[in-house]
């Protein structure tokens, strides 16, 4: 489902004398539906920079990152909304939504977004906020005023929307107490069992002892300097 | 596409078009060129723009991009390069070669023009309603009623009490008057929407508001929108794809957060690390 093939990422920055700084050459994995790998390495290795290449946020320099059967290295962006909308989930570390938006709609967006009607997607909404322990009283507000660890579940919330064939997942149960940490980490065993392809960076190493079939440590894949 | 050119009733489709359903482009500008005189307004530019897709233009001032919002919109006649439009009617047709009546129709009804300054979209010496009817009247509605209660309707969807229909737009709040100019251009249900700085000059928290409305907006409406702005964090929220302006050229493209977090141009990566953080 998630096919990466020999990867290279390069910085340049323009604005420091133009330093091409290399981060990444060779790097190659594989993650078939159903299944749950890890990304270790020591900070700064790579992790988040190979991740967010998957989802096409950063540039691959060269390579082939397949996710679904489309090539998201050389591909348009329409075509990579069109991945995001339907096939590729993130959850990232922090919630970036409009100001003034309610925490409701915030979780809705995604089903919206995929032609769900919006009664089915209120529904659905509402579940994953209350399995994840968010007040119903906060549901109405924007989550940008809430704590760190609630705009977290938010977030959680959010990437589990809709049931998305591959899920992107970073730190997802950094700063969660371990009543919500126990939720999420169910809630990613029940995405394997119904065939997600899993990509997580998982600094908790029981968690991620619990729910991942494989690791790959990203530092055999660190660029000659 | 059975809809005539004169039918101005909203558009049903609420579902996000771009969803790689449509094989063609809805706008397509190829390689648009304005000079003024020796200096350039803009060059070669090259861009599509999918059914439900939204596109933000960014650069700082004097980079071209309002020159380019003009040309493309019709504001402005380019001097090289072609701007091709999927109308309802009669499919994909050159606008600079359309008659000047189908052009204005064009402009009146499946397309739409938010102004920087409300006051240059709006009409101030009329009510906030009139203002709203004034665009149903010019494709044809005559039925007074039933143009109030579509302005009523519109003036609800921009979160004006209908209570202010009959106040002139002199009497509102920056805020509110871009939000009057967004339900005046709505209100023929066009699937093509400019956008000039539509948050430029505003609080921030009527900025906030605004994003929020035109985000839903475009949503539920199934709208592809061209916004030009200086401001990155309204592309961040607001645009699917980005175009990076300087000097009159486009130095770069690509999806909105692949550009902002992963700029690659010289000066796109100066533009990012400038703004300030809060």
């Amino acid at each position: 489902m998630i096919d990466v093939e020999n990867v290279t990422k390069t910085f340049t920055l323009h604005n420091q004398g133009g330093a091409v700084i290399p981060v990444m050459q060779g790097a190659s994995l594989r993650v078939a539906p159903g299944e749950c790998v890890a990304l270790t390495g020591a900070s700064g290795a790579g992790k988040s920079t190979l991740m967010r290449m998957v989802y096409g946020n950063y540039l691959a320099a060269s390579g082939a990152i397949r996710v679904g059967g489309l090539d998201v290295a050389t591909a348009e962006p329409r075509e990579i909304l069109a991945l995001r909308r339907r096939t590729l989930g993130y959850v990232s570390q922090f919630l970036r939504v409009v100001p003034r938006v309610p925490t409701l709609e915030v979780v809705m967006e995604p089903c919206l977004a995929t032609g769900m009607d919006r009664a089915a997607a209120e529904e659905r909404a509402r579940g994953l906020l209350a399995r994840l322990r968010i007040p119903e009283r906060l549901w109405s507000l924007s989550p940008l005023t809430f704590s760190g660890g609630e705009q977290q579940r938010v977030n959680i919330a959010r990437g589990f929307a809709h049931e998305y064939p591959a899920l992107l997942l970073d730190e997802p149960t950094a700063s969660l107490d371990p009543a919500n940490r126990e939720t999420v980490l169910e809630m990613i065993a029940e995405a394997k069992a119904g065939g997600a392809a899993i990509l997580g960076i998982f600094h908790d190493a029981e968690a991620r002892a619990r729910v991942c079939d494989r690791e790959i440590d990203v530092g055999a894949f660190a660029a000659a300097a | 596409m059975s809809a005539t050119s004169a039918d101005f009733a909203p558009s049903p489709d609420g579902g996000r078009a771009g969803e790689g359903g449509s094989a063609t482009p809805l706008l397509r500008v190829e390689a648009l060129t304005k000079r003024y005189g020796p200096r350039i307004g803009c060059a070669d530019v090259s861009f599509d723009l999918w059914p439900g897709e939204v596109l933000g233009i960014v650069g700082e001032s004097g980079s071209g991009k309002t020159t380019l919002l003009n040309c493309v919109s019709g504001h402005l006649d380019p001097d090289e390069g072609r701007v091709l439009y999927d109308t309802r009617a009669s499919g994909v047709q050159d606008v600079r070669l359309m008659s000047e009546p189908e052009r204005r129709m064009l402009m009146r009804t499946d397309w739409a023009f938010v102004h920087q300054n409300a006051r240059d979209g709006l009409r101030m010496t009329v009510s906030a309603g009139a203002n709203v009817g004034e665009r149903l009247m010019g494709v044809g509605a005559r039925h007074y009623g039933r143009i109030r209660g579509q302005a009523l309707d519109w003036l609800g969807k921009v979160e004006i009490a209908a209570e202010r229909i009959d106040d002139r737009p002199a009497a509102f709040s920056g805020g509110m008057q871009q939000r009057l100019q967004i339900a005046r251009n709505l209100v023929t249900g066009p699937r093509l929407v400019f956008m000039d700085e539509p948050t430029g000059g505003l609080d921030v928290s009527v900025q906030a508001r605004l994003l929020d409305l035109i985000r839903g907006l475009v949503r539920e409406l199934g709208l592809s929108a061209v916004i030009v702005t200086h401001d990155l964090a309204v592309v961040r929220l607001l645009a699917d794809r980005l175009m990076v302006m300087k000097g009159g050229h486009v130095v770069e493209t690509g999806l909105t957060d692949q550009v902002l977090d992963d700029p690659q141009h010289a000066y796109t990566q100066l533009l990012v690390s400038s703004v300030l953080q809060v």
